[in-house]
């Protein structure tokens, strides 16, 4: 068998025997399910519920501001509310918080405060100053002589804008560009973390068979760079395997959703009353589907996950080997590595914004960033929004890259890891990548 | 025919010569012992006869034949000072792993590892895990994993470090066992206590050259100083004959004398013997390798500075 074989056999089964691995491969998908779904529930739930006293001196709001089911305005005397507004006296009033108004000038109002032991929250307080400036604006247009209902029969029946996307064999799909956006965000996010944390992984791996003096062992019987390639490849298998079993997951949960909503299940809910949000998330996912051009999305990502990888894997594992038993050097060392990535990251939401600008355009081809940010521009359609050449480019320059990388990489590893007990500068890692042997 | 030949062996980094102009050979089934104060030179040689490290300049012919990294690995098992293991494997895949890297079938390694481990007495260890091992396990396990593949020059680094005096005898003893087998070893250390009682013929390296080359009695010959050690029945008040020898220590009825240029051990015996004395031993007194060592390593300004910066 080919040592390299055997190499990233042993890489491979070590990680995926580890109990971490079998942990976060099940867990992550349900923790992340878990954030979607509480945070979901929070911004739906999260209002409080409010009872104000209102004292209105000028007399402009009695009567006019409008409860909603949140926010409960009363109308109290001054005596009222002095109390309430009164340090101490929490235990003796059923109200929330004092709302004074004074004497105002409808066109320069000024003044109005609201006074409380507990601060509202911001949802809140926007929503008091919404009704309260309702009111304003009533009183306003009684004064301009300004009839309010043919103003809203003007402003009746907006616009919405249905986008459709031209695509070459002419069938007109509806285009959604939050279905895009969500995907985009998706794919660049999902390349960010696993070249993060397969890249440390690697970058690990080296460091202990440096520091466990393993290295010089093993080199006696392989070449270095089978030792370094051996780790790199077994470990992204690894991360391959962990990717395909969320797949299979996710392909689980969404043949689950469609079934969860066949006819009889939509018959049932509808009479259950209980449609909402399951029915809406459905519908969603079907648009998509139908919206994103999913063999080439997934090819792409494939391609982009292990193209990624292998260029910032090499880098990390000659980083690796030029480290010291010393974790704070690996941490400095490490840095110009991850900052790129990091990077990608920061770029990612103005490349979303606009997938066409020059921006997003250098950055999904200049291979430090080209994994994550063309990732994240594809979903908005090709070869409408990246043309084929531009995707073509990409490949090529980061396949072109990750040899060059692997090939740098090499040479700094064979020697630094037989390098022991000095500190490595990175003048001396360049002389070791490019000095002739 | 030699096993192994270094001819003007150079290794250059940009600080230091770490190896300068080395060449050597040696016989097949032969212990060599490649000695050396810190910093010598011998990590850097080894690694170059390992196939680890390229020379700069000079040929390392194995059987005659220019060395082939790729190919001649095989038939060398390496034992670096600097060793170690994985610590999360178990010790039996660790040992089948080290031997499948040497290019053993997967039926040959475990047949091997049986064989040594029961040898070694270590057949429990097998699913116990690398780092449940004592220091001294370990080793045992390294020395086993570097013959594991019946290599036909052994390099072993320092192997005895670490080793209680059991387990150290149990690895000589196998050293010895191996060289009978035909098996040529290298023995690279700077315990000269040990090259004596093992080695057949050392080198000794300082910042980066040879400096002696030969056998063990004809090293301590090269460098013996003519000193003689003779027991006397009672103890001479006076010793005469100054002219033939010198006396360097006395001890009651004991001298150590060295005797003058132009003089033979002979003149010593015959001059006590007029005298009337009886003598009661008579022996020459041989440098220890540790002596030698000593005195040729610490006239020069030991060793180098630090680790090397630039090593390709």
């Amino acid at each position: 068998m080919n040592k390299t074989l055997i190499i990233i056999k042993r890489e491979y089964l070590t990680r995926i025997r580890n109990k971490a691995f079998i942990f976060s491969t099940l867990f992550t998908p349900l923790f992340f399910f878990g954030i979607i779904a509480v945070s979901t529930y929070m911004s739906m739930k999260s209002s409080e519920e409010l009872n104000i006293a209102v004292y209105d001196e000028s007399g402009l709001f009695a009567g006019q501001l409008e409860n909603s089911k949140k926010i409960h305005y009363h109308f109290v005397p001054k005596a009222v509310y002095d109390v309430v507004i009164l340090p101490g006296e929490e235990e003796n009033t059923e109200f929330d918080g004092g709302l004074f108004i004074p004497q105002i000038d409808v066109d320069k109002p000024a003044g109005i405060t609201y006074s409380s032991r507990k601060q509202m929250g911001v949802i809140s307080q926007e929503r008091v100053n919404d009704d309260m400036n309702a009111v304003l604006e009533r009183n306003r247009m009684i004064r301009a002589d300004i009839d309010t209902a043919k103003l809203a029969a003007v402003k009746a029946n907006p616009i919405s804008l249905v986008q459709k996307s031209i695509s070459e064999d002419g069938s007109d799909k509806e285009a959604n560009a939050g279905v895009s956006l969500i995907a985009g965000y998706g794919a660049g996010f999902l390349i960010y973390f696993i070249i993060l944390i397969y890249g440390s992984m690697v970058m690990r791996g080296v460091m202990e068979e440096k520091t466990n003096r393993i290295a010089e062992v093993i080199v006696s019987s392989v070449r270095p760079v089978q030792l370094m390639m051996g780790k790199i490849i077994g470990i992204g298998a690894v991360g391959l395997t962990q990717f395909l079993i969320w797949l299979v997951l996710l392909l689980v949960g969404y043949s689950a959703l469609m079934s969860f909503v066949s006819p009889d299940a939509i018959q049932q809910m509808a009479e259950v009353q209980q449609a909402g949000p399951g029915m809406e998330a459905a519908k969603q996912v079907q648009l998509a589907t139908a919206q994103l051009n999913i063999p080439l999305l997934f090819g792409a990502f494939l391609f982009y996950f292990l193209g990624g990888y292998l260029f910032y894997a090499s880098l990390f594992a000659a980083v690796g080997s030029a480290v010291n038993d010393d974790p704070q050097d690996a941490q400095t060392m490490m840095m110009p590595v991850t900052m790129p990535i990091i990077l990608s990251i920061v770029i990612l939401t103005s490349a979303i914004n606009n997938p066409t600008g020059p921006l997003a355009f250098w950055c999904s081809i200049i291979p430090f960033t080209s994994p994550v940010i063309m990732m994240a521009r594809l979903p908005f359609g090709v070869p409408g929004t990246v043309p084929w050449w531009e995707l073509g480019l990409s490949v090529v320059v980061l396949t072109g890259s990750f040899l060059f990388t692997t090939w740098l990489s090499a040479r700094i590893y064979r020697t630094g890891i037989l390098l022991y007990g000095k500190k490595v500068t990175w003048k001396e890692m360049f002389k070791w990548a490019f000095s002739k042997q | 025919m030699a096993l192994l030949e270094l001819e003007h062996i150079k290794k250059y980094y940009t600080s230091q010569k770490a190896v300068d102009d080395v060449s050597f050979s040696i016989e097949p089934g032969s212990i060599f012992g490649l000695l050396g104060p810190n910093g010598a030179g011998k990590t850097t040689l080894l690694r170059m006869i390992t196939g680890i490290l390229f020379p700069d300049e000079g040929n390392i012919l194995l059987n005659g034949k220019p060395f082939d990294a790729r190919i001649d690995m095989l038939h060398i098992g390496y034992m670096p000072e600097e060793r170690g293991l994985y610590k999360k494997m178990k010790v039996g895949e660790h040992a089948r792993y080290l031997g499948r890297l040497k290019g053993l079938s997967a039926d040959v390694t475990d047949e091997r590892i049986k064989f040594w481990f029961n040898k070694f007495e270590m057949q429990s260890w097998w699913n116990k895990k690398v780092s449940d091992l004592s220091k001294g396990m370990s080793q045992k396990l390294q020395f086993v994993t570097t013959i594991l593949h019946n290599p036909q020059l052994v390099i072993l680094d320092e192997p005895f470090s670490g080793l209680d005096p059991v387990n150290a005898n149990l690895i000589k003893d196998e050293i010895f066992a191996l060289a009978q087998q035909g098996h040529t070893i290298i023995f690279s250390t700077h315990r000269m206590e040990q090259v004596e009682e093992i080695c057949d013929h050392i080198i000794l390296m300082n910042k980066g050259q040879k400096i002696l080359d030969g056998s063990v009695p004809s090293v301590r010959q090269q460098f013996k100083e003519d000193l003689f050690h003779i027991e006397l029945n009672d103890v001479p008040a006076f010793v005469a004959g100054q002219d033939i020898f010198e006396v360097i220590r006395k001890e009651g009825a004991q001298l150590t004398v060295k005797v003058r240029a132009g003089y033979l051990s002979n003149d010593i015996l015959s001059y006590f013997i007029t005298q009337g004395r009886v003598i009661l031993s008579f022996r020459e007194i041989l440098p220890t390798l540790n002596e030698i060592f000593i005195r040729l390593v610490t006239d020069t300004p030991a060793a180098r500075q630090f680790e090397t910066s630039d090593i390709i």
